[in-house]
């Protein structure tokens, strides 16, 4: 089971079904674009408090989530049979998605539920140990899971197979296929400033919308919670008039009883708002994802620029070789070097020594043309790959926003609708005052 | 209603003479004492002027007021707007509208026109057409106020305004306070007794008041030295007023505190708005960095759009139709209340003369002075018509309420509907392209 799971996945769906299979993927044959999802039911069904050290000993309170699966021609025969099922916690997901990032830096990876609460109205709490954070976290959770196993190529890797199916020993496994080494490496080289001379105009264009889609979204996240907040005021002021109806109402005769029920509307108005808007933070959600969606997109095309970065450094570093070469065969310099330096100062060297760089010098040619090919290879693959998936993602990123509008609008026809039944019901009692 | 001998009753306070000979005063006696009987008993004016009507109405103001309100509930829906039209009864009937600023070297001032429509004899002309400004209205009421101790005379919007933070001349000011004056003088014409009031006469058909307008000061502070005469203390106040002035008291104070809801309403509404504007620019920005979502972003950028207007015209309704009507309601208890403190004092005046008579009085056969005896009529017919304009002005402010809740149930209900119909109107665009999408796909 310590496979690299990588040399084994990478590849297109005819090639899973070639894979060693040590008896993990005994279900039905893979078809061609036949995800994990189509073979199996996943689930994040439960949340669970619970209190254990942590690594530096100390007692800690954290939350784990039951992830349930079920085998999908079980259910499609009939039989129910019960789930299979483990508890995982956040901090797996993590280490999961990190995993995939690393082993898959052409696809634009499904982002996280949020590690904290951000973008917070007031009344809603910001505490992550809050049940309906944790309720929402859930859902993100499946919805993470149930992207990556739908996924053409991810769904397909070993690694979230046995996420899914293996409680223990599951962390070791990741770390042994090294992607560690690999995230470390790649993190510097993302952060690091680097300047491409001919990277894709395409990637360059994606990168630009990745950063304006993280605005926009996160500047749309940020207004909403302030309209919350303010609509949270505006209905709750309105339940002082139940009150305020309420005792006018006793020193009424003929007005008493309509101005009473009324009061009673504004008080039933004032509370509806708490409903309302925690169905919103479902929409808010839907915009988050995207939010964490936008840095995956960056992410593939930072890549893009690093391995042509490379390629490019691969490239130059070639025709210096070469140049090196022509001059050390022709005796001619054309760029400054130190050794052209000394021979100037100090005369020329000696012919075997003359032999010797220039052998020592084919050889690196030779490395640095392998090296060119293979930069050009990696660089040209994950343009092509990555083009397909940023493709993949944009229709669905069409298609999944679009759906949250037309949520979002059928959310806010039935906020008005509950107005105007509260107010209808006001209306009534106050024509009977 | 104690009435004692029948008298040939002079009524309350100093009444004019147009009054004395108003047709109705001879079914006063009749009826009973007090002065307010209404015109409108029965449908059929004249004969309600002639035919004596049934005795046990002790207020009969109130039931024929009441009279009145049934036929107002039916037509309730029709004339939403006016509660004081439209009853068949009526024979005077006045409006303030068209403002007109002018301008002089001395001062700017806003007029209105007021219109009367007529059929009394008290008139000369069965119309007429005057313009009126603010001083002219409070002129008016000072003289109510002076010549009708015992009614209650509706309030006035607010006189003076902060310069700086209102402004006099806006639309919005000038249509709120012409609201109010129409009312009250509306209400004032409704009124079975001030509406035969001579200053009331004068007001509404004289070209021009401003030799009156000197009288204005003078009057005022006769109104006030005439009722703190005799300094008589009271030593209990009936149960009745006690009650109405309990009732007025928490009346007043409910109504400050909705006053205050309405404001802190209004407050959180205007931010709310400042916050959904800026959401709405916020998706229409995002609108132009996308391709296949411009369209459905923009869509949510005009809703929001249309909500905030909506919004924005709710906020304004509230403020202009709403919270005037309440202010003018607090200034009404305070007339009330004045009212009831002058009722306390004309019986405390009764009672302190009566007490003094008893002690002069040299043996049981003299007679009562004859002045204890009118203050006695006084303190009698005080009570009467204030308990006659009670009833009227419990009434009505039962129907003024029902009316301006209605209104602010109906404008939210609106509100709602709007913004309702823009999404739904959304909804249908999305999905219109949702289907077309998904057709040429299949294909």
């Amino acid at each position: 089971m310590s496979e690299d799971g990588r040399e084994e996945l990478v590849g297109t769906d005819d090639d899973s079904e070639n894979m060693a299979v040590d008896g993990s993927l005994n279900n039905t044959m893979v078809e061609e674009g036949c995800t994990l999802l189509g073979r199996m039911e996943i689930c994040v069904a439960e949340a669970e408090k619970r209190s254990g050290k942590n690594a530096v000993n100390m007692q800690e309170t954290f939350t784990v989530y039951l992830i349930e699966t079920r085998p999908m021609d079980a259910v499609a025969d009939g039989r129910n049979p019960a789930p299979d099922s483990l508890w995982r916690r956040y901090s797996e997901f993590e280490l999961l998605r990190n995993y995939l990032i690393v082993t898959y830096p052409y696809i634009v990876v499904p982002p996280l539920p949020e590690k904290r609460a951000e973008f917070v109205w007031h009344k809603l709490s910001a505490d992550n140990m809050d049940p309906d954070f944790v309720e929402r976290r859930r859902v993100g959770l499946e919805n993470f899971l149930l992207r990556v196993a739908s996924h053409p190529v991810l769904s397909n890797d070993k690694i979230l197979y046995h996420f899914l199916t293996e409680e223990q020993g599951w962390k070791e496994v990741v770390y042994e296929t090294g992607f560690q080494a690999k995230a470390d490496s790649w993190l510097r080289a993302l952060s690091a400033t680097f300047r491409v001379r001919n990277p894709d105009k395409r990637f360059m264009e994606m990168k630009q919308y990745s950063d304006e889609l993280q605005s926009h979204a996160s500047q749309l996240l940020r207004a909403r919670a302030k309209v919350a907040d303010r609509l949270y005021g505006v209905y709750k002021v309105h339940g002082n008039y139940g009150r305020v109806f309420s005792e006018w109402s006793a020193i009424e005769r003929e007005m008493g009883d309509g101005l009473q029920s009324a009061g009673h509307h504004m008080d039933a108005y004032a509370a509806s708002i708490d409903d309302i808007l925690e169905e919103e933070e479902h929409y808010a959600d839907q915009l988050k994802e995207y939010l964490f969606y936008a840095e995956a997109l960056r992410a593939v095309c930072r890549k893009h620029e690093l391995t042509q970065f490379e390629l490019e450094m691969a490239s130059q570093d070639l025709i210096s070789k070469k140049q090196q070469r022509e001059e050390l065969a022709t005796g001619i310099v054309r760029t400054f070097s130190f050794k052209g330096m000394t021979n100037k100062l100090f005369g020329q060297e000696a012919p075997e020594q003359r032999e010797a760089r220039l052998k020592l010098l084919e050889e690196l040619i030779v490395e640095g043309e392998e090296a060119v090919k293979e930069k050009t290879v990696e660089c040209e693959e994950h343009v092509e790959r990555a083009w397909v998936d940023m493709q993949r993602f944009k229709e669905q990123k069409d298609k999944d926003l679009r759906e949250a509008l037309i949520n979002f609008a059928v959310m806010q026809i039935s906020m008005c609708k509950k107005g105007i039944q509260v107010w209808s019901n006001a209306k009534e009692c106050f024509l009977k005052m | 209603m104690s009435v004692g001998a029948p008298r040939g009753l002079a009524s309350s306070g100093q009444k004019p003479i147009a009054e004395i000979l108003h047709p109705l005063s001879a079914t006063e006696e009749l009826l009973s004492p007090g002065p307010d009987v209404t015109v409108t008993i029965g449908g059929d004016k004249e004969a309600g002027l002639t035919n004596g009507t049934p005795v046990e109405m002790s207020s009969p103001a109130s039931a024929s007021s009441l009279f009145n309100r049934l036929q107002l509930d039916d037509d309730l829906e029709a004339d939403a707007r006016d509660p004081y039209s439209s009853t068949e009864t009526r024979d005077l009937f006045v409006t303030v509208d068209d403002p007109k600023k002018h301008v002089s070297t001395m001062e700017t001032y806003i007029t209105y026109r007021v219109s009367t429509k007529t059929t009394r004899i008290e008139f000369d002309l069965p119309e007429y057409c005057v313009r009126r400004r603010y001083q002219d209205f409070d002129w008016l009421r000072i003289k109510l106020e002076d010549s009708q101790p015992t009614h209650l005379i509706p309030p006035l919007p607010e006189k003076f305004v902060m310069k700086g933070v209102v402004d006099r001349f806006s639309e919005e000011f000038v249509e709120t306070r012409m609201k109010a004056l129409d009312k009250f003088l509306k209400r004032v014409a409704d009124h079975p007794v001030l509406s035969f009031n001579p200053h009331l006469n004068v007001f509404l058909t004289a070209k021009d008041l401003n030799k009156r307008q000197g009288l204005a000061l003078l009057s005022k502070v006769g109104e006030s030295v005439r009722h703190v005469a005799g300094g008589y203390k009271l030593r209990t106040r009936p149960a009745e007023f006690c009650a109405m002035g309990e009732y007025l008291d928490t009346f007043s104070q409910k109504l400050g505190t909705i006053d205050r809801i309405a404001q802190r309403i209004l407050k959180e509404q205007s931010e709310y708005l400042t916050e959904l504007r800026e959401y709405g620019t916020v998706y229409s920005s995002w609108a132009g960095s996308e391709e296949e979502l411009r369209r459905p972003l923009e869509g949510v950028a005009g809703c929001v759009t249309t909500c905030s207007g909506a919004l924005e015209d709710l906020s304004e309704n509230m403020s202009q139709d709403f919270l005037p009507v309440l202010r003018e309601y607090v200034l009404y208890i305070e007339s009330m209340k004045n009212v009831l403190r002058k009722r306390d004092q004309t019986q405390a005046e009764y009672e302190g003369r009566l007490e003094a008579a008893i002690l002069r009085k040299q043996d049981d056969r003299t007679p009562m002075p004859a002045e204890v005896e009118k203050c006695q009529d006084k303190a009698e017919c005080f009570n009467a018509d204030l308990k006659a304009d009670w009833d009227r002005w419990q009434s009505n402010k039962r129907q003024d309420f029902k009316q301006l809740l209605t209104g602010m149930a109906d404008k939210n209900i609106n509100y709602y509907d709007k913004c309702q119909a823009a999404w739904e109107s959304l909804i249908t665009l999305l999905q219109d392209k949702q289907t077309e999408d998904k057709t040429s796909e299949t294909n």
